[in-house]
């Protein structure tokens, strides 16, 4: 029942959106990372508890992935901006 | 009017419209105003339930939506409504209600001999008993189902209509009740746009039946100002028989409106209910307080009802709840209910208060009332009503009788334990509670989303400070209104209740004080474990009235305070919600959107049989008259095997992709190489996720310099194009590329068979299909009869294969026209099935047939499409984790049954296979299982794909399939059954 700030689109109520999990991730380059490192980026993501930054996806609108910063105890969001910029800093624990 | 317990004058009701209902198959009359509970008790009948699992009798407890007791079924046939409260449905003329949960009837019922053995019965009964043996439980469950439980439900389609409607507001005020209606008053005045919703059917809450006054204002004058106050503002909505049921994140309510459900003849274009969600910048939470019972011997029995009920009943419904009333109580708003009893004349006998005497006995006295105070009411007597209680003298803080018994007669007891504000709503927003150490009840505390309780709701029990509370709380001011503490003592349950008189906690579940104490005793600590156990809280109502008696109950058999045992979670919904407010207009046709493609209605007319595949529909199969399955499918593989048939392949994802660096992003995307592909040319590929796991396949051509037509599964068509935004826009950011779905742009027609060419040379068409011109893997573009083209030279039956594109509006014609230009040629149409043997016979694979998943395409045996020397591409790495480069994983294998004519179903599991043909001793090792299993008509025989752990070096060998338990043996083959070398599909 989150109300999501598209970038593009403005708030709309997350049934038009597809999570996309964790922000930020690295890809590991493949031609040196070890089956640990390429396990860790297929299958580990962290469970914040406090101020995290995840991907959407406007699906149902402008098919736009995008950063959210949220608080996954509050479900507050703080910030969403377009792919490609840099990390927001936004408050403690973030 | 013969309504005997109807008082002549006062209340809200209306004399003049008097309304005839049933119940259990009697008639009565009761007023315009009434609700079902006031005009059963204004017919003297408190008899209305039996309850759970003793079918103990039961009356009417509450006055609204916490009613525990008072369920009924509501209405006839189709529409029949089980399980709601009486206390909660509006009168109206030719309303038809009964009691559930009894048989045969309320009077005299079976199920009572549950009472009778309820020594057997206690708490966790059903989890001690039927454990063993296992296997049995589906047949005791049958008589624990019906013996136990509530109202059946219609087995009839709802006949009504449901609506949704979103919403949204600066303010939501959540009840109408005096801080509800000050809180909208001041929020609207200040020019918000405000919602104000209110359960029921009009506003007031408390001032409706409480005899208070604002400002030396009666109440009820008040309220009418303020009802012409809010009507004037343009900007306030008032909403009635609307109730907030679940309260969500980013202050998204959920309000279910009762649109009908009140009217004799609903008018037919109104839906039955509406479902609001209501979106709102800030909610105020004004939904009043419940009062909690106090538990003493058979308080359960009809006539013993909470004092604010019998308040409510006698001052808002014109209606005695009985002659001779006592009340119990351990606060001060006993005081003002026994008053209000006397004076519309019900004899109050006593009041009993565990307390030293209050102040405000002074007034009851007056009245000719007996205060007993530092007395406990500690049993009730009688058969299906009460008749008379028992009371006794208790200690200071009224957990011990100090003195001998005595008996009071009365056919009415009235208890208030004190109240708890309606926080549930607060709760779930994922605001904290606190416990109210004066008050003894939990309150709201700190906010999570914007949201502020007032009034009762917030623990302020006196109706001037409620309206205050409403007021600084739609101001949005810092200072939280002051509140008067209603005086109170607490007292959960009485003590010295006699021998054999049950003391209940739950009343809807029938949970006793003796089943929490038998709890704590087998070492019960956590609140929600205890509820699942004894069941305490777990009915329709979610123990409104007996939660928190049963905290206060465990805090004091575990030596803890309340706040230290704490509270079950609040869940939505508050009250029950229909399944069709949910549902809407979301059911039948409109539950899930079909897609059809062009040629759909033609499929139809022909007999097709259809299959969902996504949320297409596609033919199976096209029967003659009386012919099975099996026959049609074998006809139309044999008619592409020896002639031509023609399949409609509209459903096949297609997308484009343009820009300079579509083939980056080919290679990145696909397992092979592309560099080389000439314009014109097509070339199938395999797409992995980055675990090197199969997950879609398909064909691409290249129709220019720079532009690429991509085809994907029908199922994966969304999957691919997902997939592939994701990685321009998050990670390939720098390519210049365009990605387009135009699945439903296109029609596509596949023309496949020996003859496949002499159909296509007879359309007008500028297209050479010759061998030489036109030849296997290509593409090309042209015109139809005048339309545009592209054709495809590809195979996936192992035939000569043309895959025609036409834009969608032409697919009809394009069918049509194919089916006349192959009439000569006996041209076939095939559904899914067909395509699904023919390319199985060819070992094509289908993913998510064969694969699931945990695939790669080195599994397949398609390693000469992975090019490990061409650069990254997804999936790369993934395919070196050690796991994936381990021999003997599972891989694909063909599978040949020794008897030809048995076929092992798919999804059987593969062992191995022992000397003289028998399986291994268990544990028996598990090889694999089989992925597609066909009758081959071509063939004649069963073939199947499966699998196998090691298959490519078990070539060869045998196995044993076992299935329905049989044990199957067939030997393991080249996946490929038919035309090994590919020379029918390369002429």
């Amino acid at each position: 029942m989150l109300l999501i700030p598209c970038p593009w689109c403005g708030a709309r109520p997350d049934s038009e959106f597809s999570a996309g999990g964790e922000a930020h991730l690295e890809r590991p380059d493949p031609d040196h990372a070890s089956d640990g490192q390429w396990g860790e980026y297929l299958y580990f993501r962290r469970n914040v508890k406090g101020v995290q930054r995840e991907r959407w996806l406007h699906s149902h609108g402008c098919r736009r992935w995008f950063n959210v910063v949220r608080d996954t105890v509050t479900h507050e969001i703080t910030a969403a901006y377009p792919m490609g910029e840099s990390m927001k800093e936004t408050g403690p624990g973030a | 009017m013969t309504q005997p317990f109807r008082i002549d004058s006062g209340g809200l009701i209306n004399r003049g419209k008097p309304l005839t209902f049933t119940f259990n198959g009697k008639r009565y009359t009761g007023c315009e105003g009434d609700t079902l509970a006031s005009a059963l008790l204004a017919n003297g009948v408190h008899l209305t339930a039996r309850s759970f699992k003793y079918h103990r009798p039961r009356g009417i407890v509450s006055a609204g939506p916490e009613e525990p007791c008072a369920l009924v079924r509501v209405g006839t046939g189709a529409r029949v409504r089980p399980n709601v409260p009486a206390t909660m449905v509006e009168l109206h003329d030719g309303l038809i209600a009964a009691s559930i949960n009894c048989w045969p009837g309320v009077n005299f019922d079976v199920g009572a001999i549950n009472n009778a053995i309820s020594g057997v019965l206690p708490a966790g009964f059903y989890y001690k008993t039927f454990m063993w043996p296992a296997a049995a439980w589906m047949q005791y469950e049958r008589f624990i189902r019906k013996a136990a439980g509530l109202g059946v439900t219609p087995s009839f389609p709802d006949p009504d209509r449901y609506d949704k409607r979103n919403d949204h507001c600066d303010v939501l005020v959540i009840g109408g009740g005096p801080a509800g209606i000050a809180a909208a008053l001041a929020a609207g005045e200040a020019g918000a746009r405000v919602l104000l919703v209110e359960e029921r059917a009009q506003l007031g809450g408390q001032l409706l039946f409480r005899n208070a006054s604002i400002a030396g204002q009666p109440a009820r004058e008040w309220l009418a100002q303020a009802e012409s106050a809010l009507a004037r503002l343009a900007e306030v909505r008032v909403v009635c028989r609307a109730t907030a049921t679940g309260y969500y994140d980013h202050n998204l309510v959920t309000v279910l409106e009762r649109c009908t459900d009140h009217v004799a003849d609903p008018a037919a274009h109104l839906p039955r209910q509406r479902l609001w969600k209501v979106r709102a910048h800030r909610v105020i939470v004004a939904a009043g307080a419940i009062e909690r019972p106090i538990v003493f011997g058979n308080n359960d029995l009809p006539g013993v009802m909470l004092a604010g009920a019998a308040q409510r009943y006698a001052a808002q419904y014109a209606v005695r709840a009985g002659q001779r009333a006592v009340v119990f109580t351990n606060n001060d708003s006993g005081y003002e209910a026994a008053l209000a009893l006397a004076a519309t004349g019900v004899e109050v006998a006593a009041l009993i208060d565990p307390r030293e005497r209050p102040d405000c006995a002074e007034a009851v006295q007056a009245q000719g009332i007996a205060v007993m105070s530092r007395h406990a009411v500690i049993a009730a007597a009688g058969s299906k009503r009460v008749q008379r209680v028992t009371i006794a003298p208790v200690d200071a803080t009224g957990s011990k009788l100090t003195g001998p018994m005595q008996h009071i007669a009365c056919d009415l007891v009235c208890v208030s334990g004190g109240w708890d504000p309606a926080v549930h709503l607060y709760s779930q927003s994922g605001g904290k509670l606190v416990f109210d150490g004066e008050q003894h009840c939990f309150v709201p505390g700190a906010a999570m989303q914007p949201v502020r309780a007032a009034g009762a709701a917030n623990g302020a029990f006196f109706v001037e400070d409620a309206i205050e509370q409403g007021r600084a709380a739609a101001l949005n001011s810092d200072t939280a209104a002051p509140r008067r503490a209603l005086a109170l003592q607490p007292l959960w349950a009485a003590p010295g209740v006699p021998q054999g008189a049950k003391p209940f906690v739950d009343l809807q579940s029938d949970v006793t004080a003796a089943d929490l104490a038998l709890a704590a005793r087998e070492g019960y600590v956590a609140v929600e474990h205890t509820k699942r156990y004894t069941t305490t809280g777990m009915g329709v109502d979610q123990g409104k009235t007996g939660n928190i008696i049963a905290y206060g109950l465990l805090g004091g058999l575990t030596g803890r305070t309340i706040p230290e045992v704490g509270t079950t979670t609040f869940r939505p919904p508050y009250t029950p919600v229909t399944i069709g407010a949910l549902a809407g207009r979301e059911i039948g046709t409109s539950f899930e959107p079909w897609r059809r493609t062009p040629v759909s209605a033609w499929h139809t007319a022909a007999g097709a049989e259809f299959e969902p595949v996504g949320l297409w529909r596609r033919p199976m199969y096209y029967p003659k008259p009386g012919e099975a399955m099996d026959d049609a499918v074998a006809r139309e593989c044999l008619a592409v095997r020896n002639g031509v048939g023609m399949l409609d392949a509209s459903t096949l994802g297609k997308i484009e992709i343009r820009g300079p660096d579509a083939l980056t992003l080919l290679n990145r995307l696909y397992t092979n190489a592309w560099n080389s592909l000439a314009i014109g040319r097509c070339r199938y590929g395999l797409m992995l996720h980055e675990d090197g796991m199969v997950f879609d396949d398909g064909v691409t051509a290249r129709l220019g310099e720079t532009h690429y037509l991509m085809s994907t599964t029908s199922g994966g068509a969304d999957g691919v194009l997902g997939w592939i935004e994701d990685w321009l826009q998050c990670e390939w950011r720098d390519l210049k590329v365009h990605v387009t779905p135009v699945t439903a742009h296109w029609a596509t027609v596949c023309v496949t068979g020996p003859h496949a060419r002499d159909v296509l040379t007879g359309l007008a068409s500028d297209i050479d299909f010759s061998g030489t011109a036109f030849p296997h893997m290509s593409m090309r573009q042209g015109q139809i009869a005048g339309a545009p083209a592209r054709v495809a030279r590809v195979s996936f039956t192992g035939e000569l294969s043309y895959e025609i594109h036409v834009p969608a509006r032409y697919g009809l014609a394009l069918w049509e026209m194919l089916l006349e230009a192959g009439a000569a040629h006996g041209i076939t149409p095939l559904g899914t099935e067909a395509l699904h043997v023919l390319r199985a016979e060819k070992g094509f694979i289908v993913v998510g047939h064969e694969t699931d998943g945990t695939v790669t395409p080195i599994d397949l045996g398609m390693q000469r499409l992975v090019s490990m020397n061409k650069g990254d591409f997804l999936g790369k790495r993934g395919l070196a984790r050690a796991d994936n480069v381990r021999k003997a994983r599972k891989q694909l294998v063909g599978l040949l049954t020794r008897d030809a004519a048995v076929m092992v179903p798919e999804g059987s599991q593969i062992v191995a296979m022992e000397n003289a043909g028998r399986i291994a001793q268990p544990p028996v090792p598990m090889l694999g299982h089989v992925t597609s299993s066909y009758r081959s008509p071509v063939l004649g025989r069963s073939i199947a794909m499966a699998l196998v752990a090691d298959g490519s070096n078990r070539m060869g060998g045998e196995v044993a399939v076992v299935t329905d338990g049989r044990v199957v043996t067939a030997t393991l083959t080249d996946p490929c059954f038919y035309d090994r070398q590919g020379a029918r599909l390369n002429g």
